[in-house]
């Protein structure tokens, strides 16, 4: 197993909501501090084109992708 | 070398005649040059202007570009720091020790719980509008009084006074009136302010501010973050309606695909952020020497960050001077990027989708009531640019 497709740094979040806009399936935000939560580092297929639009669009770096040279799942 | 560079001297400039919804000529030209242009600050200081998708976002994510108001260097005097809350103009730590007690009251599952009562409050305009017969001030029965009411419900300022509340806010925000009120409608507005942060510390209600007075933020602290929220609260999500509504009404096209098709609303809301970036400039201060495009940018030097172009880019949107609700618009700028990305986006997303989709399905026939010309712009010295008043017309029954 390699590491998984996605973590978050919660310390670089601010809480802008993108991620959980863009892709709800992958990201929440916590109810009290507004913060990242990832729901799943391993997204289906069907979501991995949303959660790294997400990680495109986090406005402080907050999201980190890690994407495999070749693309095995 | 930083010789041969484009330049730009002045700053606000006129948009072109005809074409309100556009970035001045001198920016949309300035953008045609290089991502980067030489300029001049009003108060005769050296500057960049950067009018570049690419480049605006990145100095946005680098910290080494401060917000800090008193580093702001673009008169020939000392600027004073950021009054104590107002945290837009503050870098680290200072900008995050007011930010994150908000961010969990402003989250996307949050704000989206008061849908059911922000479609209450715009049905409420709306009847009123029917009420009354056309034709009306789209500004004073609609853009304004919906954001209005819901931030003011957020944060818990009385009913009674948010009359007197939106005039001192409009003085200060509209860019038309002299440096003596303004300084009387910012002293009245902090004023009233401090008033209500006391009240609430004094007998807690069931909103945002009161919910603040059990931290550990000063009387002070609580009243500027109190005037950012109230003040970017719903200045800029009124005129992105007034003026949103316009572009809608000259585009007759793209309205006519909204309304017929409600799973447009969420997409147009981007596209309408996009083309109409109404926070248009933002400033940020080099804190060492920065190598950009080609340019030092030297430490202590002030940069002018232009959202509306870098919104039209035309290497990052396709045919960007049109409105296309349909387009994929998401990364645009028109909510900033980096650490200071507005916070209650998620809330004016919110009143957008919900306040557009309901106008257009009340008001099929809803139209200018005026040349298009006549519409009063407001200056570009405004911080938020849109329309003075819009008067509208419909077919009643």
């Amino acid at each position: 197993m390699s590491a998984p497709l996605l973590s978050v740094d919660r310390e670089r979040c601010i809480g802008a909501g993108m991620c959980a806009m863009t892709a709800p399936d992958v990201f929440d935000q916590d109810p009290d501090e507004g913060l990242v939560l990832l729901l799943d580092a391993e997204p289906p297929v069907a979501h991995r084109a949303a959660a790294r639009m997400a990680a495109g669009v986090c406005p402080s770096g907050a999201i980190i992708l890690h994407e495999p040279e070749s693309g095995g799942a | 070398m930083n010789d041969s560079f484009h330049t730009v001297t002045t700053l606000p400039t006129e948009r072109p005649a005809g074409c309100p919804f556009d970035p001045p000529a001198v920016l949309t030209d300035a953008r045609k040059h290089g991502p980067i242009s030489r300029y001049t600050h009003p108060g005769g200081k050296p500057g960049w202007l950067i009018t570049g998708y690419d480049m605006v976002r990145s100095v946005l994510a680098d910290p080494r570009f401060s917000s800090r108001k008193d580093l702001m260097n673009v008169v020939d005097f000392q600027l004073p720091p950021a009054p104590p809350g107002e945290f837009l103009l503050m870098d680290e730590p200072e900008h995050s020790r007011y930010r994150k007690p908000l961010v969990g009251k402003f989250t996307v599952r949050r704000m989206r719980m008061l849908t059911e009562r922000i479609e209450q409050i715009t049905a409420d305009c709306l009847d009123a509008m029917e009420e009354t017969g056309p034709p009306t001030d789209l500004v004073t029965a609609f853009a304004k009084p919906i954001p209005t009411i819901v931030i003011c419900e957020i944060l818990g300022v009385p009913y009674e006074d948010r009359a007197s509340f939106q005039e001192q806010i409009d003085a200060f925000m509209g860019g038309e009136v002299s440096d003596e009120e303004l300084i009387a409608a910012y002293t009245a507005t902090q004023e009233y302010l401090a008033q209500l942060v006391a009240a609430k510390r004094a007998h807690p209600t069931d909103d945002v501010l009161s919910e603040l007075t059990d931290s550990d933020l000063t009387d002070e602290e609580l009243r500027g973050i109190s005037l950012i929220l109230l003040a970017a609260g719903f200045d800029t999500t009124a005129n992105m309606l007034s003026l949103g509504t316009f572009a809608l009404l000259q585009n007759p096209e793209q309205l006519a695909a909204l309304r017929a098709d409600p799973a447009l609303t969420d997409g147009a809301v981007e596209e309408l952020l996009r083309y109409l970036s109404v926070a248009k400039t933002f400033h940020r201060t080099a804190l060492e020497d920065i190598e950009l495009g080609g340019v030092t940018i030297t430490a202590g030097t002030t940069v002018v960050l232009s959202y509306n172009t870098a919104n039209r880019d035309p290497e990052r949107f396709t045919d960007p001077h049109a409105l296309d609700l349909g387009r994929q618009a998401g990364g645009h700028l028109a909510f900033s990027h980096g650490i200071h990305q507005c916070l209650g986006q998620q809330l004016a997303r919110v009143e957008m989708r919900v306040a557009f989709r309901a106008l257009v399905d009340r008001f099929p026939t809803l139209r200018l009531a005026v040349p298009a010309a006549e519409v009063g712009l407001r200056p570009e010295t405004a911080d938020i640019f849109g329309v003075k008043s819009l008067p509208v017309t419909w077919d009643t029954k």
